[in-house]
This record gives C-alpha cells, sequence and structure tokens, in this order.
C-alpha cells in the first residue's frame, strides 16, 4: 500500500477560519467572495439574457416565417410582441428592417457572450471546480466578486443598445468592418458603441475568471487530486480557461481598434477612397485593413467557439458516466482530445474567411488544419458511445440531455465537413446551412448540455430536486422542436438561402421557401415554450422542490460527500483523495454501492498508514 | 397495467407534438402550392447549375453528403441500440471497463484518413476554381463595384482598357456569353459585400479597398438573380442583380447597343476638360 503524504499546511483550509461568523444580507448574497453564491448569479444572470436572447430569436424567426406579413400567427405574435418592442421596432404589426437586423445581431451576441458562456465559465466553473478539486473557495475571491459583476454591467450596457437613438447595433455578430465602422453606412449610432464597450468589459470579466480558475485548479487541489485523477469537467474548464486567457486579449485588442475607427477619427478598418452614397467619405484618412478586422475577430472567434462547447463536453462526459454506472471510456483519450482540440482551435480561424478575398494558398492551409480539428472531436463521441456501451443505464432528465448532446453534436461535427471542404464552401457561406451547423454545436451541444448539467447539479446547489416529470416534458419538447428548427436549416441553405435576410421572397430560388419557413417559425416557438417549462421548474424547484439526498445520483465525485447547504468553506475536513472520478461497478468496491467515491479509504487504509507512522 | 397505459398517453403524447406541427405544415404548403410535392425539398432541392465547375462542387457536395450520411446513420443508430440494449433493469450491473487502446488508435486513424483525404480531393477543384494562376488566359475582364445596395457594372468597351470614354456602365444587369470564360474583378464602394450566383455556383466577397476576383465560364443560357451574400446594411436582401447568359452574337449586339450610353456618361469628363483648359 502507497504512502500519501500530507502536507504540513493545509493548501485552502485558511477560509474555515472565518466561515462561521454570519455575514450580512449584501455580502452573503449580493457581494459575496463565495463561489457557490457567485455560480448562483451567473446562473440567474446567464437564464436571464437566455430569455432576452430567445426572445430576440423569435422575432427572427417570426420575420422570417412570414415576411409578408399576413396568417394569423403572424398577426397575433406580432400584436404580442409589439407590446413588448418600442414602434420604432415594430410599427402597425410590422417588424423594420432596422429592427430585424438589430435582433439576429443582438440574439447572437446575447446567447454567446451573456448566457453559453456564462453559464459554462461562470456558473459551473465557478460551482464545480472548488467543489471537485477538494478546495475551501477560488484562488482569488475577490477578483471572482469582480468577474460577475463586470458581467452584469456588460449585460446591461449591451440591453441599453435598445434604448439609444439609431437602435442597437445590427451589423451581425461579428460586426464586419466598415458597416460597423461608419455610422452613416449602417445607420447605427451609439448602439454599435455601446457593443464594443460591452464587449470589452465582458472579455475582462472572462479573463479574471480565466486567470481565477487556471491558478485554483493548479494550486489547490485536495491531497491525492493528481491531474490524471480530475473530474473531466475540471479538465474541460482548465483547458477552457487556458483559450480563454489567450484568445480574449485579441478580442479586446479588435474592439478598442475599432471603437477609435468609429469615436477618434482613426482608419484601422477603412481603406482609402470610400464612398458613402456616391460620395468620398470624410473624416477619415483610410489607409485601413477591412481584413484585418476579420483575422483578429476570427482568432478569437474560433477559439471561443470551443470555449463555448469544451465546458459542456466534460459536464456530459460527467454525466454520461454516472447514469451509465460505468467508468468514462478512454479517459486519457478524452483529456488529449481535448488538449488537442485547443491546439488545433488557434489554426482554424481562417476557415470563416474562404470567401472573404484571402489568398486562397491560405484557404488550403486552414482547410487541412480544420479538417484535423474533426478528429479529436471524432474521438469523443467514440468516446461516449463506448461509455454506454455494456452500461447500467439510468433514464434521469440529465441524462437524456446528456444524450441528447451527444446525437446533437454527430450532426453538428458532421455538418462542419462540409463548410471544411472549400469548394462546397464557395456555395453554402453565409447561408443558411451554416446557421444550422452553428445551432447544432451551440443549442443541441452547448444548451443541452447545460440543462443537462442543471438538472444533474440543481440537488447540490439548492439542496432541492428539480421536477424530473416537467424534466422529460421539457426535453421532449425541446428535443422535437429544437430538430424542426435548426435541421430544415440545411435544406434552405442548400437551396442558397443566404443568412442575415430580412425578406428572402424576392428572390426567385428562395421563394417557395415560405412554408418551410413558416414550420420551422412555429417550432421556434414551441422551443421557445420548452425553455419557459425548464425555468418555472427550476425557479419552483428552488423553493418547493423535495428535499435533496446529499448523494441523489450515487456518484464518486467529491461535491457530493458535503452535507446540504455547502457552508463557506465547503469541507469541514480537508478531503483526500484515493482514485479517480469515475469508479462506477468496480469489483473491488466495498458493500453492495455500485460506486466507490474518490474519498473513500480503500480497506486496511489507516492500519497501513499507522504502521508507516 | 396502470404504468403501462401511463407510458403509452406519454407516447402518444410525444408522437401527437411530433406529428401536429408538421401536419399544420403541409396543410398549408398544399393550399399555398397545390403542385408541391412534398418531397421536392429533398430531391433536385441544389438549384440548377450553370457553370463549368458548378457540377463539380456538386459531387463535392454529394461525396461529403454520403460519407457524413453513412457516419451519422452508424452512430445514432449505435446510440439509439445501446440505449435500448443497456437500458437499467432490476439486476443488471455495468460492466468495469476503462478503454481500449486499439479501439482509440482505430476510430483516430481512419476518421484522420477519410478526412485528409477529403481536403487533398476538395484542394484540387479549389486551386482549379480560385488559384490565381488557373484563372482563364486572355478571358475577357468586367469590372462590378457593388454599393448600398445595387451592383455597379462596367464594361471596357471597344478599347479593352477601364475608365475610357467607351466603358459600359450597367445597373444590376451583367450580360455574359455562353461558354465563354469570363474574369470578374470585384471591388466594393461603401461596405463588404459578396457577389453570389447559386446556379454558377460562385461566391466571392467584394471588399473595399481590395480587389478580388473570380472567374466564371456559363454552360446554361437564361437569366439568373445575383444576390447578395454579405450583410450591408438595412437594403441588404433587396440588393439584388440579374446576370443574363447569352449567345457571343446577341452579347455583341447589345454592347453596340449600348455604345450612346459612353457618350452621355462621356460627357460630365468633356466639361471638365473644358474648365480645366478655360483656367
Amino acid at each position: 500500500m502507497s504512502t500519501i503524504v500530507l502536507p504540513k499546511e493545509i493548501k485552502g483550509a485558511s477560509h474555515d477560519a472565518h466561515g462561521h461568523h454570519e455575514l450580512s444580507f449584501w455580502r452573503k448574497y449580493l457581494f459575496s467572495l463565495d463561489h457557490k453564491v457567485i455560480a448562483i448569479q451567473f446562473l440567474f444572470l446567464s437564464s436571464f439574457f437566455l430569455l432576452v436572447g430567445g426572445l430576440l430569436a423569435l422575432v427572427v424567426r417570426l420575420q422570417l416565417g412570414w415576411p409578408d406579413h399576413t396568417g394569423w400567427f403572424y398577426k397575433s405574435m406580432a400584436s404580442v410582441f409589439s407590446m413588448i418592442f418600442s414602434q420604432k421596432m415594430i410599427t402597425g404589426g410590422i417588424i423594420l428592417p432596422e429592427f430585424y437586423n438589430s435582433a439576429f445581431t443582438m440574439h447572437a451576441t446575447f446567447m454567446i457572450f451573456f448566457a453559453v458562456m456564462p453559464f459554462l465559465m461562470g456558473t459551473f466553473a465557478n460551482f464545480l471546480i472548488p467543489l471537485q478539486i477538494g478546495a475551501g473557495d477560488m484562488a482569488f475571491p475577490r477578483l471572482n466578486m469582480a468577474s460577475f459583476w463586470l458581467a452584469f454591467i456588460a449585460g446591461l450596457v449591451m440591453l441599453s443598445g435598445f434604448f439609444v437613438p439609431g437602435g442597437a447595433a445590427g451589423g451581425g455578430w461579428t460586426s464586419y468592418p466598415t458597416l460597423s465602422a461608419i455610422p452613416e453606412l449602417s445607420g447605427v449610432t451609439w448602439g454599435q458603441n455601446l457593443w464594443l464597450f460591452s464587449l470589452l468589459l465582458s472579455g475582462i470579466s472572462s479573463l479574471l475568471g480565466a486567470i481565477n480558475y487556471i491558478t485554483t485548479v493548479v494550486n489547490m487541489r485536495a491531497p491525492g487530486m493528481s491531474w490524471m485523477r480530475l473530474p473531466l469537467p475540471i479538465w474541460s474548464i482548465f483547458i477552457t480557461a487556458v483559450l480563454l486567457l489567450l484568445a480574449v486579449p485579441v478580442l479586446g485588442a479588435a474592439l478598442i481598434l475599432l471603437m477609435f475607427d468609429r469615436t477618434l477619427g482613426t482608419s484601422f478598418f477603412i481603406p482609402h477612397g470610400l464612398l458613402v452614397a456616391g460620395s468620398p467619405l470624410t473624416g477619415h484618412t483610410g489607409g485601413g485593413q477591412v481584413l484585418l478586422w476579420q483575422h483578429l475577430f476570427w482568432f478569437f472567434g474560433h477559439p471561443e467557439v470551443y470555449i463555448m462547447i469544451l465546458p459542456a463536453m466534460g459536464l456530459t462526459s460527467e454525466i454520461l458516466s454516472v447514469f451509465s454506472r460505468k467508468p468514462i471510456f478512454g479517459y486519457k483519450a478524452m483529456v488529449l482530445s481535448m488538449s488537442g482540440i485547443a491546439f488545433l482551435g488557434f489554426m482554424v480561424w481562417g476557415h470563416h474567411m474562404f470567401q472573404s478575398g484571402m489568398n486562397p494558398l491560405l484557404g488550403t492551409t486552414f482547410m487541412i488544419s480544420t479538417m484535423l480539428i474533426a478528429v479529436p472531436s471524432a474521438i469523443k463521441t467514440f468516446n461516449w458511445l463506448g461509455t454506454l456501451w455494456g452500461g447500467n443505464l439510468k433514464f434521469t432528465t440529465a441524462f437524456f440531455f446528456a444524450v441528447g448532446f451527444v446525437a446533437m453534436f454527430a450532426i453538428g461535427g458532421l455538418s462542419g465537413i462540409f463548410m471544411a471542404s472549400t469548394p462546397v464552401d464557395i456555395f453554402i457561406h453565409d447561408t443558411y446551412f451554416i446557421v444550422g451547423h452553428i445551432h447544432y454545436v451551440l443549442f443541441g451541444g452547448s444548451l443541452f448540455a447545460i440543462f443537462g448539467a442543471i438538472y444533474y447539479w440543481f440537488p447540490k446547489m439548492f439542496g432541492r430536486m428539480m421536477s424530473e416529470r416537467w424534466g422529460k416534458v421539457h426535453f421532449w419538447l425541446a428535443f422535437l422542436s429544437f430538430n424542426g428548427v435548426f435541421f430544415p436549416m440545411h435544406i434552405l441553405g442548400i437551396n442558397g438561402m443566404m443568412r442575415r435576410i430580412y425578406d428572402y421572397t424576392g428572390y426567385a430560388h428562395l421563394s417557395h421557401l415560405q412554408p418551410m419557413n413558416a414550420f420551422m417559425s412555429v417550432c421556434a416557438f414551441i422551443l421557445g415554450l420548452s425553455v419557459l417549462i425548464f425555468l418555472f421548474n427550476m425557479i419552483w424547484s428552488i423553493f418547493k422542490g423535495p428535499i435533496a439526498p446529499v448523494n441523489p445520483w450515487h456518484a464518486t465525485t467529491l461535491e457530493w460527500t458535503i452535507a446540504n447547504p455547502i457552508p463557506h468553506g465547503n469541507f469541514a475536513e480537508m478531503p483526500r483523495v484515493f482514485r479517480g472520478p469515475y469508479e462506477y461497478s468496480a469489483p473491488n468496491t466495498p458493500g453492495d454501492a455500485d460506486f466507490y467515491p474518490q474519498n473513500v479509504p480503500p480497506p486496511g487504509f489507516g492500519s497501513a498508514e499507522r504502521t508507516a507512522h | 397495467m396502470n404504468l403501462s397505459m401511463k407510458r403509452g398517453i406519454q407516447w402518444l403524447c410525444a408522437v401527437a407534438l411530433a406529428v401536429l406541427p408538421s401536419a399544420v405544415a403541409a396543410q398549408a404548403v398544399k393550399a399555398k402550392y397545390p403542385d408541391h410535392h412534398w418531397y421536392s425539398w429533398w430531391m433536385n432541392i441544389l438549384p440548377d447549375n450553370a457553370s463549368t465547375y458548378a457540377s463539380k462542387i456538386d459531387d463535392m457536395f454529394d461525396l461529403i453528403l454520403w460519407i457524413t450520411l453513412i457516419v451519422f446513420v452508424l452512430v445514432e443508430a449505435a446510440l439509439v441500440y445501446f440505449l435500448w440494449k443497456y437500458r437499467s433493469k432490476p439486476g443488471r450491473k455495468a460492466i468495469y471497463y476503462h478503454g481500449n487502446n486499439r479501439l482509440e488508435i482505430m476510430w483516430t486513424a481512419i476518421p484522420a484518413m477519410i478526412l485528409v483525404f477529403l481536403a487533398i480531393f476538395s484542394n484540387s477543384l479549389w486551386s482549379e476554381i480560385r488559384s490565381p494562376n488557373r484563372f482563364p488566359k486572355d478571358a475577357p475582364v468586367i469590372r462590378i463595384s457593388p454599393r448600398q445596395f445595387q451592383w455597379d457594372i462596367t464594361y471596357p468597351g471597344p478599347d479593352g482598357k477601364f475608365d475610357t470614354p467607351d466603358d459600359i456602365n450597367t445597373i444590376n444587369q451583367l450580360y455574359l456569353a455562353l461558354n465563354e470564360p469570363v474574369q470578374i474583378k470585384l471591388l466594393a464602394q461603401d461596405v463588404i459585400h459578396s457577389f453570389f450566383v447559386p446556379e454558377f455556383r460562385i461566391k466571392q466577397d467584394a471588399v473595399p479597398g481590395m480587389q478580388t476576383a473570380v472567374w466564371i465560364n456559363p454552360t446554361k443560357a437564361g437569366e439568373y438573380e445575383i444576390a447578395c451574400a454579405e450583410l450591408c446594411g438595412l437594403g441588404h436582401y433587396r440588393m439584388k442583380g440579374y446576370v443574363h447568359v447569352i449567345a457571343r452574337d446577341s452579347l455583341d449586339r447589345w454592347k453596340t447597343a449600348q455604345a450612346p450610353a459612353p457618350v452621355a456618361e462621356a460627357a460630365p469628363t468633356a466639361t471638365t476638360d473644358s474648365s480645366k483648359t478655360s483656367k
């Protein structure tokens, strides 16, 4: 029996000292330094912006379903929306083109930066890191609090775009100059500035989070929690934090340069000789490069896609293993493939720019790296299948969503190959094919994983269980309507339907697609309903859900060893880790249990240690 | 009994939820397009192809479609089968198994080989379409300078040079000769636009401050639409142009008919010249 040397001064134990005295309401719930409270703050923030983003998506779908603004469904929904949105957005039951452009721009921005990212890298990173590695809190609790409040302010700034003259940003979430750089060309004035400022704040928030997560995982693991015994959510969050640290500063630089172009009259992205409505542009000397923005943006933007999918992969791996009652298939392969994705993720940004006018030789390079990055994703999918194989599958809501993730991510991964192929991309670039692809990855992928993870960790967050019955209703409604909205998008794309288009019925090759669009829009409203069911279930369960047992899912990781509610400082005694995180159905497990918790000493351990002393 | 009834009702609800919107949609389609068949979206959904490389791109698309379709069916079938086969039952115990290195190597190597093959295969077509030194030699050049929200098109005229008085200018109307390669130089005036003709399977961003180029060899006479594929502002959705693919002699006749236009175009140039001389 190997002996484990305990450090004399236990890291993180000092938190116990100030964990006992009563905190005021402000310090306990609003300006809390406790990672668990911050996680829950992020949960509410992301849920709110999920609703906002979803509402904007429904505006987009309503317009696309009935571009002629007729039909009882359109009219009734438009009159509901007129109550929410101002006259400048919807007038006389007609969604205005200005608002349409703002709606899809802000939909993507809210979903990416204020829903999916804070769900994954705010809520779950904060909640799980200390609890799963056996630490008392984050390494820098004040930085952690600052990270949340910066994200909160950023969200408000972004939201305020709707209330300024000229409306919210409408140049797409990618905000390509020169459309985004020159207000006369887009009609958007302050909205775009607020967009840039808000993303800068949210970027700083992400960086503070990333520094904190990396430091905590490196320094504060409990004794025995070696790297190869880390639960996969922690691995995925750690790798993602490194990605954030390397990618976000590049976005920050690009945002600042574009801000300068808009407000100080610089010309980083504005070339010489530009015409505005036929007459030369004044106020800018020119000499800038339009493509520079695209390189900077996508150098951040592609790692960003992996920032939003890697943690989701980690969460899914955990849930699949627990409810298969089986060790994760190929733990090392999972870690290596995530690292591979992170590494290759920095070399594929050019695949967003195949048709941008970039040198076609670069297109070849980026195609090869893009094809290669599909390999680690394939490895992960096969390993998830391997995890299910031979298991003892428990059909909980969390498990349904994790399986939904695998099924939908497979579609999103495969549809990506079409766009990776440069010649095929010539046709489907900037069509609905790519919109379908990204939603299979980000909704069917990331968001399904987030839903699953909320059902799974809710008992530890709030000490109560969520309703399984309504969870299943949520799953089936979401799963069916999700496919109803997004699968036909591939077909629209193959038909050649351009994205970000207000009315496609004027085109001969697209006008016949209205019924299909209407069907998708009805499905989108059902999908919205399913998310409402989920949020009601969540809020109801916080107050009225049945009291959760300490370890409702019979899981092995450290968070399930602590009684609810978890006190500030988490562990009364520094936990000690004896084995990997996925010891399910192991033959040497003592007793009748099919799980062997990480912190339970092997039989005879105490006596071995005593003899060692 | 009670439980199985409950299950049955749950399943019925689920099926109804799937079927209802589809039925409503099918009804709507029937009302609007009486001659439309439900499968017309699935069969021949790619637009007609009308350029030399269009069918090659379609073939590439089909190849990837078949490969991904097979992988898709295998993965999803395995998933569903495992869900059914290994569902929890009383007395069932999961096997204790951490993975298999031989399998890992296999499912790394096989996808990698398929993907590299696809990359190499794609690249020969990519360079055929896009490589600057493989552009058709001596093909006539047309200049398109899109702006919000129209396509300004310029032919060099009889002297073969741009920016001379005999240039032929049109807005939103592009005339091409059947079966003759042509080069199109794109330079945006204000924001990024994207030149997209679905039937030619061509799409290329037109960027301000930077010239981009494509070539087309149209293979079918007819009229096609030019769409803008890059968000360019409020009128993006209606930035539409037309391509007319006509026989060589009709094109020549059209060009001659356009000849008076350059005179009107040349007039302002003449006045500026005279104003210069008057100084």
